[in-house]
């Protein structure tokens, strides 16, 4: 067991904090958020030339050769700065649609685009019915010759707005709540019948609903045809890469919330004399050190190929994530009182983000209920 | 960064698993699941076949009779002890005097000593605590002068674990009362034999007795008694107390309570079928699994740190917070199992041969409750730890 990064994962977290540092400080990340895309194309630049938008693909695909480890430290960066750009939706979610529902051709394809930063990817999956529920899928794909046309909505798609191509999973066969006969599908944003709502969203990014209104999909452009598990997987990366982003913006809030305490003085001697708020940043630090270990377990398990055994993982990272975000985005908005409140300062910024994550994908609660239906986390 | 065990430490794994399963005495092992107190022969024999087998004190320095394993099998191999229900090491002697000795005391006290601690000869027990120095424990008051060729110590200790069985105490007591408090203490190796010390047992809230109050009276012992160097005993206290709190996230222990809250709770107790039909109830199961192996992560990380330097990690406050939270919270759920025939007490130790009331399995589970309370309290109770985290950590 090491849990020791390598020499050249030490460096590409170092790379990814200096930038996070000299381009997307919490002043700039202001500008990048009223821009109308809300994020950064500069960034997004600055990312692929770094080598982190094709970090975690096999050199075959175009990629860099590197993996789960790979995304949690960028992710882990991206957390503490608040970063907005959709390296999640892009590069990690629909990456891994792609790695493991596309074929080889298409593969390689896709990869070396998202690598390059050329192409910007959403998935748009969930539905207005669908809650957490990953198979709940109505938007229909009708056959028309050798081609599909799809129709119906889909909602909540981060940075679904700025997108420029969708992957969209739609029904092929089956009652709304199947499992299986859900296919995905390659969608130009900007293809006749898409039509997009762009919104922002609680915690500084911006997500849209779509509508598809006879949408033609060519045969070249389906993913997949039974693509359930391909979405579980993607999702369970996903959540792991989320995990880390929530390890990054806990331990900055923890660390802003501790300077705040050494410096800010009231009754004549800084707040952090008071054992109180000592003890409180203490179980901040136990909440921290506790979700930190989870997301290395949520890392390790992102590329577990027994699908069950993955998701066990994921969802315990889930919720000791969740419940350690709570806690920690609360009490460090808490402690700074006042400051905190407000929309110009940061720590408040992170407990948006930190409450929004718990809230995507399964909160605490839905996963502490889904290993409450399955054995021991002990083997 | 690679998290799996090796293929060399999961066969060191099934090698003590295999190892547990051939020798551990059944009678043993039934009343380490069961939950019901071990008696101090159960104690003598499992440590004498660990002994034999030479994992008695697998961290000690391999002349004295460690096994030179690596931090990671040696967290497996105390994993693996506990999940299987076998006794702890008696900590007083393994993971506390003994520590001090080979890493303070002279040639003769390590020679003397440290063979009977191995095989548990000599049980040791902790003169620490006073009625006037919990937490706060440099004030503590019992004295030790210089008289001829001996140390005459005269004071009052308490909370001692088990010191109705041992047969050495060890003391920490004020050799300088002029000096800053944490500067006029001294460490002493002294036989409970010795005239002058008296034995009080405290019953605890389970109804059970762990704990004595310790009673030094003109106690004589001679000047080898002393530890290290005279009014230098603060520093071997520290080091002995950053010790303890290794291996105090017990967490094969919580592992090994959450086997037996599963096996019972399976059971149909009442009308309304086993608790593990009900949703609620599984869900606080596995809210607590979850913890708990965040927690075996974080020891992990721990014990990888630690790798490199040699010192105590103050992360380890960390481990002692949440394992002993866990701790209590797995004991309260087996005490939930058995619901409202958790009622009936039922005296420990076999002081009587009445037949239990209700189910034969649930009269340990409420005391096992009642006496968990004292995890968060001992080895530096959870606000001592908040406070070394606050400063150690975060240094505020």
């Amino acid at each position: 067991m090491d849990f020791e990064l390598s020499g050249e994962q030490q460096m590409l977290r170092d790379n990814v904090a200096r930038l996070m540092k000299d381009r997307c400080g919490f002043e700039a990340r202001k500008g990048y958020q009223a821009s109308p895309h809300g994020w950064s194309d500069a960034l997004w630049r600055e990312y692929a030339d770094m080598g982190l938008l094709g970090a975690p693909f096999a050199e075959d695909d175009g990629g860099f050769g590197g993996g789960a480890v790979e995304t949690m430290i960028v992710t882990e960066e991206f957390g503490k700065a608040l970063a907005l750009e959709p390296y999640l939706q892009t590069v990690v979610l629909c990456g891994a649609l792609i790695k493991h529902g596309a074929s080889p051709e298409k593969r390689a394809e896709l990869i070396g685009k998202i690598a390059t930063g050329e192409l910007r990817l959403s998935f748009a999956h969930t539905e207005r019915q669908s809650g957490y529920d990953l198979n709940d899928v109505a938007l229909a794909a009708r056959k028309d010759g050798a081609a599909f046309l799809l129709n119906g909505e889909k909602g909540l798609v981060g940075q679904g707005d700025s997108a420029d191509t969708l992957i969209v999973s739609a029904r092929l066969s089956g009652e709304r709540r199947d499992r299986r006969g859900i296919g995905l599908f390659l969608v130009d944003a900007n293809a006749q019948g898409v039509t997009r709502r762009g919104y922002p969203t609680q915690d500084g990014q911006r997500a849209a609903e779509i509508a598809f209104a006879n949408v033609r999909v060519e045969p070249k452009d389906v993913l997949g045809e039974d693509a359930l598990p391909v979405i579980e997987r993607a999702v369970d990366e996903t959540i792991a890469a989320l995990c880390a982003e929530a390890v990054g913006a806990m331990s900055e809030a923890l660390s802003m919330t501790v300077e705040y305490m050494k410096t800010r003085k009231q009754f004549g001697v800084t707040i952090g004399s008071f054992q109180a708020l000592q003890h409180r940043a203490a179980d901040m630090t136990v909440a921290l050190e506790q979700a930190r270990s989870m997301m290395y377990l949520a890392t390790m398990m992102a590329a577990e190929e027994d699908a069950k055994e993955r998701a066990k993982s994921i969802s315990a990272a889930k919720v000791q994530i969740g419940r350690s975000a709570r806690f920690i985005g609360q009490q460090a908005v808490q402690i700074h009182g006042g400051i905190g409140m407000t929309y110009e300062y940061k720590v408040g910024h992170l407990f948006k983000r930190l409450t929004m994550i718990d809230a995507a994908y399964g909160d605490a609660d839905l996963h502490v209920r889904r290993l409450a239906d399955q054995g021991s986390l002990f083997a | 960064m690679d998290l799996r065990l090796t293929e060399d430490e999961l066969a060191f794994r099934a090698e003590v698993r295999a190892f547990l399963r051939d020798n551990l005495p059944a009678s043993v092992r039934e009343k380490g699941v069961a939950g019901r107190k071990l008696s101090k022969d159960d104690y003598l024999r499992w440590t004498r076949i660990l002994a034999d087998k030479g994992w008695a004190v697998p961290h000690w320095p391999r002349e004295w009779g460690g096994t030179g394993w690596s931090p990671i099998k040696q967290s497996i191999f105390l994993d693996e002890v506990q999940r299987g229900n076998a006794p702890e090491a008696i900590a007083f002697g393994v993971s506390m005097v003994g520590p001090v000795i080979y890493t303070f005391g002279s040639q003769a006290q390590k020679e003397r000593f440290l063979p009977r601690i191995v095989d548990l000869r000599d049980w040791w027990c902790q003169g620490f605590s006073e009625p006037g120095a919990g937490s706060d424990l440099a004030s503590l008051r019992t004295s030790a002068r210089r008289d001829g060729d001996s140390w005459v110590i005269s004071g009052q200790k308490t909370w001692t674990t088990m010191a109705q069985y041992a047969d050495w105490i060890f003391v920490l007591a004020r050799t300088n009362p002029q000096a800053k408090k944490q500067e006029g203490i001294s460490f002493f190796l002294v036989d409970m034999k010795t005239p002058g010390i008296a034995v009080r047992p405290i019953e605890t809230i389970d109804g059970g007795h762990e704990v004595n109050e310790v009673f030094l009276d003109d106690v004589r012992a001679p000047l080898d008694a002393l530890v290290g160097e005279e009014n230098k005993g603060w520093d071997y206290a520290k080091f002995l107390l950053a010790n303890e709190r290794n291996g105090i996230a017990r967490v094969g222990i919580s592992k090994a309570r959450l086997d037996r809250l599963r096996e019972l709770a399976s059971i149909p107790v009442y009308g309304s079928g086993p608790k593990m039909q009900d949703p609620f109830f599984r869900a606080k199961i596995a809210a607590v699994e979850v913890e708990l192996k965040a927690l075996e992560m974080t020891q992990m990380r721990v014990i990888s740190n630690r790798r490199n330097d040699g010192k105590p990690d103050p992360a380890s406050s960390v481990l002692k917070i949440k394992g002993s939270e866990i701790q209590q919270a797995t004991t309260e759920l087996l005490m939930e199992v058995v619901g409202p025939y958790a009622l009936p007490y039922e005296a420990p130790d076999d002081r009587t041969n009445e037949p239990p009331v209700g189910f034969d399995w649930a009269g340990p589970l409420a005391p096992a409750y009642f006496n968990n309370r004292k995890v968060s309290i001992y080895g530096g109770s959870n606000e001592i730890q908040r406070g070394i985290i606050a400063k150690a950590i975060l240094g505020l």
